[in-house]
């Protein structure tokens, strides 16, 4: 059960081999087992998760099941649902309820899915370790000495330690991807759009994507499509023909070369200093193993992916500023239990209710946007957000996707990394472009570092050709082996 | 364009202020060290040529999409206002604000 | 000492829509507090942003109105602070790029004071913009504590902003008159200032002529044109006299005291306001088709200047009585159907434009005045009233006894409005109950008048050996003989006639 695909545990709960009460059940057990270790995650509800999980199985005698009916999947803290504490990992959220639902909650209701629990993260997703959250830090199942990775660690850790069929994440610069190499699990954050981000808790807007995380390309696109569509309550949310994710999987050109004819494009900016040696020993073996079903490989350049990490730290944290004045303790939240005028309970409760990480990131983005320095910041990080972009679309003319490693090392020891926030930036070199070009890309498994700690491969893809990705992640989880493998100690 | 931007603990104050984050001394020091080592980070794309770049707010070109002009949404006063910190008579207290 | 005075106003106008700008609440005036303030508007985590077909079409109605370019893309800025009532901490609006861009309004300006005569002036227009109002501080319910309602919050406003070209507290309160008019007449706010649904900022400078521009303070918030009158003219008397006085003017925003007509600085805040504008990333650009153009133009009524000029060029109005009945579109549109009634029922319309005017200027502007009420609720529709005047113009009653069965008319009707039912009305009844019937047989007439001549042969020599003056002497009688109902004008030809012979 705890090793089957999306697939096979929505036919084990059609054919009754399995209730989803008795499924929900065993995720319930397995998290008061290993979540104080663990710490993936912050609420669970089991009276809840039981109630949604009864009406599943009435869903399923009616013969009424949709792909994911029944089936428990663990909701990163950031998406609002109705009735339970969302908290998006700080103490400025530590007690509300949220009163509504997130489109992509509403998704997961409609399709006959049951509500899990919410998974741990770094506060405000702002984050690569998971050690902002105001919950504590999540560890990795695979070495509990280990970061998971973030903002998404929570959710990271809760897959691959099987403590859950699936999880949501979101994406602001790399939180979906670098928590799932980290973790030696799958995940993808779509292309800008393609998920609603209506009651998302907000980071950065332009570049915020929710996304799947789960074992297998195959259960990333059962997920997919469930999580995508039109919602008419965010003005970015894309009108496009519903898509089957799942259509291409089983593509292959030819028995013996399934991906016979794709050119895989091979940034150098990806390949150079910085790179852990045995994170580029995976990378390369697995883009040999690519070669092996037939793809071909192309050099290229992006050669304004350098400037990606600090156009970020300029945009991101200028967009938070903004979106994070609303906690203000007024109308939910924290408020400061002492204060005198309007202004210091302002400057207390949002003092007292954020992290440091937080409340820096607010800093910068407040001073980038202020007075006398919205050009020379903001502007122009917007102007080479445009050159970046135009990077990629140059780069896909000469190829189909592109590849490298999601990040530039394996899980950092947890604490490692405490000190210089800059150190934790650059986490997230090969992963930000993505998120400013508005481009999906996905991680998958690609073996384990000279720590025995999990190497993540990262592709990715033209605008909206996550089915084409699938496909291609596809074909190499059937010719390897990396995607199935466990952690110790987790009980299996 | 100068690449590095000097901080000075009255610059984080203001921006502390501005921003409605409560700092003691202390925690301004620290914060002017931290930022300095951000705006380092930063500093590299400030030298870039960008002469006749548009900045891109959004990755695809796409306009804005209107709402018909319908009421839909009803009254959640009770539900809205039960996660409130201070409430009265159906308002949002705060401190007394003198204009 | 002669000084310059230099005027611009900031007009914040609620559009009148049904949903706020950017979510489906409601926008009803008077509601209990935060029973309109959904999700969005109390900025909970997570919510967005869509925005308002309704509020873009107001907004491009304006624009026409006021022959202003209209932005084919424009963008929403978010305006960071914080604030009670300001939910999110930024409010959204427009900066850089506004939808509606120059554009101009030409005003009647009426001196306030000497014998100096109305004149017309061209007050420029910089642009205006979409944003959203704030929500509602209330203050002194408990000691120490404000009480903030955010129904009004997202409601939609258009900025309209001025160039600072007025010169005079009069030329700023008719500009503010002529918006006022004009956003009433194009149907985009109420313009109930009671309400808040128009509100006046205005930016008050002083030079000496030829100097640069005067450091310029803002008077806020200002809801009624009697109080921007008095706070213009404290404000300008006050900067004259600190500058005379050897002081300067600081950049300031103030408020107007009616109860001591004095204007003075808000309580400062100690950093002046950075408000950190960017584009807002929840929102894409807004483009305005050329079809949507066409499409919104369509729905634009005939402007007050192009009507009142037609009425005086087609109809022959004079330019006062156009003005009149051009002050509301709700005026305009009664005319004009009333015009059309007497027409469908085949008198001229050349024949009755006179009356028609002359009545909705006079008796019913006066009754509608009584009554306190616009024009757009009264109970008394064209159609009646058209039916009344054609019986004066058909010459069946004379014109003051038309003024006799108007109240009981307006009665009737708003009898009929409240749900009475009452008998069937008509005109033709009443006036035959009320016995108001105009002589006009002339054979009656001339009876009446052959008869008056013969009992007054002394006055008849006087007249005939020229004292003129004597006629109304002969109207009174003869109105006296046929109890006030011949018809005046017939009386005055057989008079002249009988009078004239010898």
């Amino acid at each position: 059960m705890l090793n089957s695909s999306l697939q096979q545990l929505g036919s084990a709960l059609r054919a009754k081999k399995i209730s989803s009460v008795e499924l929900t059940q065993l995720y319930l057990d397995r998290i008061v087992t290993l979540n104080p270790a663990l710490n993936a995650f912050v609420t669970t509800n089991a009276e809840t998760s039981l109630a949604q999980a009864r009406a599943a199985d009435a869903l399923l005698a009616g013969g009424k099941a949709q792909p994911l009916t029944g089936i428990p999947i663990a909701q990163k803290d950031i998406f609002c649902a109705k009735g339970w504490r969302t908290t998006c990992g700080s103490k400025m959220l530590e007690n509300f309820t949220a009163p509504y639902d997130a489109h992509v909650i509403e998704q997961f209701n409609n399709a006959g899915a049951v509500n899990l629990g919410k998974t741990n993260m770094d506060e405000f997703a702002m984050g690569s370790s998971n050690e902002t959250s105001h919950f504590g830090a999540v560890k990795n199942p695979w070495d509990n000495n280990a970061v998971p990775g973030g903002s998404s660690g929570g959710a990271a850790c809760a897959v691959a330690a099987r403590l859950c069929a699936a999880a949501t994440g979101t994406d602001t610069g790399g939180s979906i991807r670098q928590p799932a190499a980290l973790c030696g699990i799958s995940g993808i954050k779509p292309t800008y759009g393609t998920v609603s981000r209506y009651g998302m808790i907000a980071f950065a807007s332009s570049l915020d994507q929710a996304g799947p995380m789960a074992r297998s390309a195959e259960d990333m696109a059962q997920m997919l499509n469930v999580m995508t569509g039109f919602d008419a309550r965010d003005s970015t949310s894309l009108k496009r023909d519903k898509e089957d994710y799942a259509r291409d999987l089983n593509i292959k050109v030819s028995g013996s070369k399934p991906l016979a004819g794709l050119r895989i494009g091979l940034p150098k900016e990806f390949f150079a200093e910085g790179l852990a040696q045995d994170v580029a020993g995976c990378v390369n073996a697995a883009i040999a193993e690519y070669q092996k079903l037939g793809a071909t490989l192309v050099d290229i350049s992006l050669p304004n992916s350098r400037l990606a990490v600090p156009v970020y730290y300029v945009l991101a944290p200028a967009e938070a500023s903004s979106n994070l004045s609303r906690y203000d303790g007024v109308r939910f939240g924290y408020r400061a239990p002492e204060y005198g005028d309007l202004t210091e309970m302002y400057e207390k409760s949002r003092a007292q209710g954020f992290g440091a990480e937080v409340k820096r990131r607010i800093m910068i983005g407040t001073y980038v946007l202020s007075h006398g320095y919205y050009d020379a910041y903001y502007l122009q990080a917007q102007k080479i957000r445009r050159l970046i972009a135009q990077d990629f679309a140059d780069a896909f003319k000469q190829c189909d996707v592109i590849m490298g490693p999601t990040s530039p090392s394996t899980a950092f020891n947890l604490g490692e990394k405490g000190d210089d926030p800059v150190q934790m930036y650059l986490s997230d070199i090969y992963t930000i472009a993505v998120n400013l070009a508005g481009l999906p890309g996905m991680s998958i498994p690609a073996g384990f570092g000279s720590n025995g700690r999990p190497v993540g491969l990262q592709i990715i893809g033209n605008y909206f050709a996550e089915a084409q990705m699938l496909n291609i992640a596809h074909q190499y989880q059937l010719a390897t082996d990396h995607h199935d493998r466990a952690p110790q100690n987790i009980g299996l | 364009m100068s690449s590095t931007i000097f901080l000075a603990n009255a610059d984080v104050r203001k921006v502390a202020r501005l921003a409605r984050l409560a700092m003691s001394e202390a925690e301004i020091e620290s914060a002017r060290a931290q930022l300095s080592g951000i705006f380092d980070l930063i500093a590299e794309m400030q030298a870039v040529d960008t002469k006749g770049i548009e900045p891109m707010s959004h990755a695809q070109d796409l306009s804005q999409r209107l709402r018909e002009d319908v009421v839909t949404e009803a009254n959640q006063r009770e539900l809205f206002q039960s996660i409130a910190p201070q409430v009265e008579a159906g308002l949002y207290l705060v401190p007394q604000v003198i204009e | 000492m002669n000084w310059e005075i230099v005027i611009g106003l900031e007009v914040h106008t609620q559009l009148s829509t049904n949903s706020k700008i950017f979510s489906g609440a409601s926008t009803t005036y008077g509601a209990e507090p935060n029973t309109q303030a959904d999700a969005v508007s109390i900025a909970l985590p997570g919510v967005l942003p869509v925005l308002n077909k309704g509020a873009v079409e107001r907004a491009i109605k304006f624009g026409l109105a006021v022959g202003a370019h209209i932005a084919p893309r424009s963008v929403f800025a978010r305006k960071n602070y914080f604030y009670p009532d300001l939910p999110k901490g930024y409010q959204i609006s427009q900066f850089d790029l506004p939808v509606v861009g120059q554009g101009a309004l030409t005003i009647q300006v009426e001196p306030l004071s000497g014998n100096a005569k109305p004149y017309e002036k061209v007050v420029r227009i910089t642009r205006a913009h979409l944003e959203e109002d704030a929500g509602k501080s209330v203050h002194g319910e408990s000691q120490g504590v404000t009480g903030v309602d955010l129904n009004r919050a997202g409601t939609p406003l258009l900025e309209i902003v001025s160039e600072p070209d007025m010169s005079s507290a009069a030329e700023a309160v008719a500009y503010a008159k002529a918006l006022h008019s004009l956003v009433r007449w194009i149907g985009i706010c109420d313009g109930n200032m009671q309400e808040g649904s128009f509100r006046c900022d205005v930016n008050v400078s002083v030079r000496r002529p030829g100097e640069a521009l005067g450091t310029r303070r803002e008077i806020k918030n200002l809801n009624s044109f009697k109080f921007m009158q008095q706070a213009i003219d404290y404000e300008v008397q006050w900067q004259i006299d600190t500058l005379e006085n050897g002081g300067k003017i600081q950049q300031a925003t103030i408020l107007f005291n009616p109860d001591t007509g004095e204007t003075r600085s808000m309580r400062s805040k100690e950093d002046a306001h950075d408000y950190r504008y960017f584009p807002d990333p929840d929102l894409l650009p807004l483009d305005i088709t050329p079809a949507m153009l066409e499409q919104v133009r369509a729905t634009l009524p005939e402007l007050p200047q192009a009507k009142q000029a037609r009425y005086v060029s087609e109809l022959g109005l004079s330019g006062y009585d156009a003005g009149l009945l051009t002050s509301s579109l709700g005026t305009a549109n009664y005319f004009e159907e009333l015009l059309s009634s007497i027409e469908q029922r085949g008198v001229s319309k050349a024949d009755s434009i006179k009356l028609a005017v002359s009545w909705l200027n006079g008796e019913f502007a006066t009754a509608l005045n009584a009554q306190q009420i616009d024009i757009e609720n009264s109970c008394l529709s064209p159609a009646w009233l058209a039916s009344l005047l054609i019986r004066v113009l058909d010459g069946t009653i004379s014109r003051s006894a038309a003024k006799a069965i108007f109240p009981g008319m307006t009665t009737v009707a708003q009898k009929l409005r409240n749900g009475e039912s009452i008998a069937e009305f008509s005109i033709d009844a009443m006036i035959d109950e009320l016995g108001l019937k105009q002589v006009s047989d002339s054979g009656a007439i001339e009876k009446i008048v052959d008869e008056i001549i013969a009992a007054n042969s002394a006055q008849v020599a006087d007249y005939r050996s020229g004292k003129d003056k004597l006629f109304g002497f002969f109207v009174g009688l003869a109105m006296k003989a046929s109890k006030g109902k011949a018809n005046p004008a017939q009386l005055n030809e057989v008079l002249k006639k009988k009078l004239g012979e010898r």
